[in-house]
């Protein structure tokens, strides 16, 4: 290790995952550890995380077009995005919690801190969620989020995109990333989306399904997760 | 079988707070994990946890999401499914650090038992922000648990000189426990993080 001149944090499955130092993306410069991360032994690994009951959804978590109305639709292009999650075998986790937040048509978060003069939506919110059902699927009805600028350097652009959340049944489970359109230009430019492996940034964007479009009602995409490791549950 | 790839981790950026602790940051809409771990009637003994995360230039960090999840006072982890917010004991918390002037977490639970031989009490922590790529995991020990500490298995993977990024530290203050635990990303005090990898890294 003294001799190597770059010192690996973690050995994460580098083929897919971002590097924790991406020094492109400039708020990684001081928030990154420096030092190797710890490996936590086998037999450790397989604390599980907890499980979320039905009931715990509301009945609208997961239509972001009609949890936050006040007076009227949200304005911008009707979305589905729907998916699945599964283990790296392929296999279905059921019960999965899966959480998004996301701009709104224009571009403009809700979050108080945001600065973005594009305007809000009084009808959108932004955050929804649900458990993914017996097939290891969730499907969630949304408003497709504008770009946004931010300040890593100057001109800086987000593509758009979807943040999810996903707690799965293991520890090591745990998963938070970022959902993309087919073809957006503004790719080549974000460090974020460039962080990731250039063969594995596909894994990041979302598949457009015409077959899964609502006819006269909304346009439909694919954007299946797959999380670290095998899930050790037993499968009925 | 043919092997899928994991979907990669990206960020999970500054403006998470109305989706997933709304109900901290004042949004409308309904939070199902929060900073209150247990309710009246779980036992054991009543502690907060509480501390700030820096980053390399020793600023602290107000737009990080914390999340913790431990076992109760008899060493069980709840495997039964939560239902609603603060239901019964869950072991499960979540706070960010933008709603207190000094970017403290606060989270108020019972100090867990150990989960079985050569486990010191412990709580699992998972850790998120903007500039960071992945989630973090690391782990808190208790500073009144020295001769369990020094039994746990996990504990003594690491080296000597690291441990005590670990260790909350336990104050009285008005009559209630608390134990303070800062977390560093970076610099001398860097906090030791773990990784849960199952199999075919390079390492
Ligand atoms: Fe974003």
């Amino acid at each position: 290790m003294e001799n190597s001149q770059l010192i690996e944090v973690e050995p994460i499955n580098f083929n897919v995952q971002p590097p924790h130092l991406y020094s492109e993306y400039k708020s990684t410069i001081l928030r990154s550890p420096t030092k190797p991360l710890i490996p936590v032994k086998e037999q450790l690994k397989d604390l599980s995380l907890p499980a979320f009951g039905d009931s715990a959804i509301g009945k609208w978590d997961h239509d972001l077009t009609k949890n936050a109305r006040k007076n009227g639709e949200p304005i911008g292009e009707r979305i589905k995005v729907s998916g699945k999650v599964m283990d790296e075998y392929g296999r279905p986790l059921r019960n999965v919690l899966v959480e998004i937040w996301q701009a709104n048509a224009a571009g403009r978060y809700i979050h108080k801190a945001e600065i973005h003069d594009a305007p809000l939506d009084p009808n959108f919110l932004g955050a929804g969620r649900m458990l993914t059902d017996r097939e290891g699927r969730y499907s969630f009805y949304t408003i497709k989020p504008g770009a946004y600028p931010w300040g890593n350097h100057f001109n800086a652009w987000r593509p758009n995109h979807i943040h999810f959340s996903v707690i799965g049944h293991q520890i090591g489970h745990r998963l938070v990333t970022q959902m993309y359109f087919p073809g957006d230009p503004l790719f080549e430019f974000d460090p974020i989306f460039q962080s990731v492996p250039k063969h594995a940034r596909e894994l990041l964007i979302a598949k457009f399904r015409m077959d899964w479009t609502e006819p006269e009602f909304a346009l439909a995409y694919e954007f299946n997760i797959v999380l670290n490791g095998k899930c050790q549950t037993p499968f009925e | 079988m043919e092997k899928l790839r994991q979907t990669p981790s990206q960020t999970v950026g500054p403006f998470f707070a109305y989706s997933l602790t709304a109900e901290q940051y004042g949004y409308d809409y309904n939070s199902l994990i929060n900073g209150l771990l247990i309710n009246h009637d779980t036992e054991g003994e009543r502690i907060y946890i509480t501390g700030r995360i820096y980053d390399g230039k020793g600023q602290t960090i107000p737009d990080a999401l914390i999340e913790l999840w431990q076992a109760d006072a008899n060493g069980q982890y709840r495997s039964l499914p939560i239902h609603q917010k603060n239901d019964g004991f869950t072991g499960l918390g979540r706070l960010g650090t933008g709603t207190d002037v000094q970017d403290r977490f606060l989270f108020t639970t019972i100090k867990p038992g150990s989960i079985g031989d050569g486990q010191a009490p412990h709580i699992n922590i998972i850790l998120f922000m903007r500039g960071s790529l992945h989630r973090l995991y690391t782990r808190l020990y208790f500073s009144d648990e020295s001769a369990t500490n020094s039994q746990d298995e996990l504990f003594n993977t690491i080296p000597e000189e690291r441990r005590n990024t670990l260790i909350a530290q336990r104050k009285q203050n008005a009559g209630r426990i608390e134990y303070h635990f800062d977390i560093y990303m970076q610099g001398e005090k860097e906090t030791v993080f773990l990784m849960y990898i199952t199999n075919d890294v390079i390492s």
